[in-house]
This record gives structure tokens, sequence and C-alpha cells, in this order.
């Protein structure tokens, strides 16, 4: 049970005091039930292109599309109603740092059971069930415990997960993760992603992981799209990174220290002006 | 002339009632780069404040150059010891131009010649001269960085420390950022102590290399061992398998 997503030529631009600047440049995707990364450098436009189909954009952005749907809805003639039915619903979606996302002042399993409630009808005592249930399926030991929890007692990982379980609590179709662990240690980062991997496989849903860890991304994704000032420079099947051919991710590539081939100096990415065309 | 530029012995550091570090030793010859890896709270950025004398409450013994190290320090030893952090949005006065963030060392420590200072300050990171009369938030991330270490650099240290320096920039910056620490530690015969999660960025600007865990150092090693496995603690054979399983994943 996935939605399919279309999103054709997508732009989104800022006003200025000279005129709109336009930061998303025409970006054109489609999305089953795979695993979908977006990569680039902060400000490239990769999470504005993701929120965008959820709506999910700053007041003072505005946004122009050929065509985006999420399945049957049209998401730039939906009101915020509709849009409701889609967000958390039927689209998730986990943010970089639990410690800002989570609410300070309630246990973890009050809002993993809000969130259920939310999107199923059920008694408080069930949602708090379906909480510690899915706090289990986040691979959190003994989640009855943790979902008396607030956020502060949390670690950074643990955090992630309860937000994971949240996600997960009204069944979606699409999961969005932007950047989700970023704010996370390199152990805590794998366990997170390979739970995040098994989740949407098994249950079959669709995912757009975020980053600007383009070997990390490549790692966990069937599809990986490269952006650069607002456009997708590159789109290629995540097992032919090495054989990307654009300027641009090759230099992304080149330019990361690596454990196993020492480079005696990095190369550094010479931007070119014909990248922004 | 052997004499280690930064010696650490037994230091133990306590918070309340937990001690976090948990008597760690570890020398630092003049001129090289240590670096410290493992997990948030392992101790690791501790370690890096007790040197840099950002926490007075440790015991043990430092010394700088041979000079023991109390809980409190004098300018003299700031003008000899700076410290570069992760975040360069925290770490500049927003309200501050850079020109004024640049002098504000050389007041302290009565040296003239400021304004020539900058320019040749700005210079050597690579940042053009129109940056001197921005602030901050004109800056790109990367563009900040190199101010923090411009700021860091211009009284004239030995020692850099550096909590986790291109953490919070994207790695094209990154590259940039490290090419600029190798370039400056060459020119200059800098002491770099390095504190990184990411095993590939200490490899590449340290010799040497301390893994942390649960506020103890568990293993002393040579990047060239690291880097070929010859590991002996199943906790450096861990961040290492983590680590080369991400870059091996596309090749």
């Amino acid at each position: 049970m996935s939605a399919r997503v279309e999103m054709r030529g997508l732009r989104v631009s800022f006003p200025s005091p000279r005129g709109p600047v336009e930061v998303v440049r025409g970006v054109s995707l489609d999305l089953g039930a795979e695993k979908l990364g977006i990569v680039g450098e902060s400000g490239s436009g990769k999470s504005l292109t993701a929120r965008a189909i959820l709506k999910l954009l700053p007041a003072a952005a505005h946004i122009r599309a050929e065509r985006l749907r999420f399945d049957d809805i049209d998401v730039l003639t939906a009101g915020e109603r509709q849009m409701r039915a889609i967000r958390g619903r039927r689209a998730g979606l986990i943010l970089q740092d639990p410690k800002y996302a989570l609410n300070p002042v309630m246990t973890a399993g009050a809002q993993i059971a809000e969130a259920w409630r939310a999107h199923h009808r059920g008694r408080r005592r069930q949602a708090m069930e379906a909480a510690v249930e899915l706090l289990a399926q986040v691979r959190i030991r003994d989640p009855a415990r943790v979902a008396g929890l607030y956020p502060h007692e949390l670690s950074g990982g643990m955090g992630q997960r309860v937000m994971i379980a949240m996600m997960l609590a009204p069944d979606p179709e699409l999961l969005i993760a932007d950047e989700p662990t970023s704010a996370l240690d390199a152990t805590v980062q794998a366990e997170i992603l390979r739970l995040i991997d098994d989740l949407v496989s098994r249950r079959g849903m669709g995912l757009i992981l975020i980053s600007h860890d383009l070997p990390l991304v490549s790692h966990f994704c069937d599809r990986v799209m490269v952006m650069y000032a607002g456009r997708v420079v590159e789109e290629l099947r995540a097992a032919d990174l090495a054989a990307a051919r654009h300027p641009y991710t090759r230099g992304l590539l080149d330019c990361m220290p690596s454990l196993l081939h020492p480079k005696p100096r990095l190369p550094v990415l010479a931007r070119d002006a014909a990248w922004n065309e | 002339m052997t004499e280690p530029m930064i010696e650490v012995e037994d230091l133990r550091v306590r918070f309340g009632t937990s001690e976090v570090v948990k008597g760690v030793s570890f020398a630092v010859p003049r001129g090289a780069s240590f670096g410290m890896v493992g997990e948030s709270g392992s101790g690791k950025s501790t370690i890096l404040r007790a040197l840099a004398g950002l926490n007075p409450n440790w015991s043990g013994r430092l010394r700088l150059a041979g000079m023991a190290l109390g809980p409190r320090r004098d300018r003299a030893f700031f003008r000899r010891c700076q410290m570069v952090f992760q975040d360069p949005y925290g770490s500049l006065h927003p309200r501050q131009t850079i020109d004024r963030q640049l002098s504000e060392p050389l007041l302290i420590h009565g040296i003239d010649g400021i304004d020539a200072r900058i320019l040749r300050a700005l210079a050597e990171v690579g940042l053009p001269d129109v940056v001197r009369f921005r602030y901050p938030h004109q800056l790109s991330g990367g563009q900040r960085q190199r101010v923090a270490i411009a700021r860091a650099l211009i009284a004239g240290p030995e020692v850099l420390l550096l909590d986790e320096p291109t953490s919070a920039l994207d790695v094209s910056v990154q590259a940039e950022v490290l090419n600029l620490l190798a370039d400056l530690q060459q020119s200059r015969g800098l002491t770099y102590v390095m504190v990184t999660h990411n095993l590939a960025v200490v490899s590449h600007l340290c010799e040497t290399v301390g893994v942390m865990q649960g506020g103890e150092m568990v293993e002393r090693l040579s990047a060239a061992d690291l880097r070929a496995g010859r590991t002996r603690h199943p906790h450096t054979a861990e961040l290492r398998a983590l680590s080369t399983e991400l870059e091996e994943a596309p090749a």
C-alpha cells in the first residue's frame, strides 16, 4: 500500500527586496513504493522539494508546478483540511533533531498515543497500549518504561526512535526523512537508518531520504537525485553511484576524506556557473 | 628538544557524582596532531575543555611545553593555546563585525599593528578583504568557520584545540577547511588536538588517534594502523567497521 507521488516542474520562490528569488527551479519526480534519496548541499532546495509534497513550507514561500499530486489528491489546489488528511496519516515526516521536534513537557508514550488517537478511533487506554507496541517495533528495550519518560530523559538515538514510532502510528504510505541522523553518533546513525530501511521494506512504504551525505544515501536507497542550486543535476540508481557523470556529483564524492583510500590532499569542488543553468 | 607540546597524565573530570573522564593519559609532540574519537558522552570533548581551561574541575597533571597547568589559566596561556568550536554560528558574536571580533584577541594581548594583522589573518584563511566589515549572518557557514580559525590564530598560538571543526559543514566545505588546517599546520608548525566522531576526517588530519569509550581512552593507535585495521580494542574495530561499511557500499 503505497501512494504515488507525481511532481512536474516544481518551483518554489521567496520574496526579496529585489523581486522573487527562486530556490527550487523546475524539479520533477515520481515515487512509488521505493526508496528515493535526495542529496545536495545546504541551500540546494532538497528539503523544500520534499516538504512541498506535504505543503509544509514557510508562509512566505510561493509554490508553482505543472503537476503535484499525492495519489488522487491535487496538492496544489488542496485546502488545509484535505492536506491534514495526508499529513501524518498518509505521509509522515521525520526531522533532524528529536530534541526540538518532540514536546518537552509530554512523555514519549503520551506523544505517540496522541498521534495514534488523531488517526484511529480508540480509547486512551488502547492508545497507550498501541504506543508501547510501537515503541517495541522501533526496537526499544523495555518499551513500557520508556513510554513514561520525558524527552530530556532520552538519548539522541532513543529520541529519534520515539519520533519514528510516532510517525508510524497512523500507518502512513510514505515516509519523508529529512536528515534523520545528522544529529546522531555514527554508531546510532547506522542503527536508525537500518531501522527505517527495515520498517519501510516490511510495510511496503515509500521513502524519501534527504541528506548531504552521498555514500550514506546510496547505501540505503534504490535511487538517488542530486540537487544543486534548486535543480536536479543528476539522477541515478544507487548501485551506479560510482559511475556518476555530472562533475558536481563527482566532486561531492571526491572531496570526502576516506578511511580506506587516503588522499594527501582533498580535491576541492570547483563550481561551474554552467551547473546553475 | 623531544619534550612533548602537550602532556596529559591521569586526567580525571567529574560532574557532580559521576566521573566522566577516568584517568586519561597521552602526549602530543610539538608540531604533531592528535585526534580523539568516540561516541557522544565518551568524554572526548570534556578532555579538550579541561585542556583549554574552560572547566577548572579536574584532577591529574596537564602540561603545555613542559609547564604545569593549573585549573585557572593566565593570559600567557591563551596566547599559546586557542580553541575552534564545532558550530561557527554559535561561536561568533552575532552583533559584532568580523573586524571587531578579530581585533579583540590583539587588544587583550597588547599586540599592535592591528590593521595589517587582520588583513593578513583574513588572507591566510582565504577570505577576501571585504569580509572584514561584515557581520556573521552575512557569511556562509564555511566562511564563518574560517573566521573562527582566523580569530584563534591571530595572536600566534602554538597549539590549536579543534572540537568537531567540520561536522556542521557541507562535505565540499569540509574539504576546504581540512585543507586549510593542514596548510596552516605546515606553515606555522602548529600542534593540533582534534575531537571528532568521523574516522575518515581524523585519519586524514592526525597521525595518532585515541579512541574514547565511557570516559577511558581504550586504545591509542597510528592513523596508518587504523586504516589497515590493525586494531586491538573491540570498540575501535566496531567504529572502524561502521565507517568502512558506508565507504565500500557504492563500489
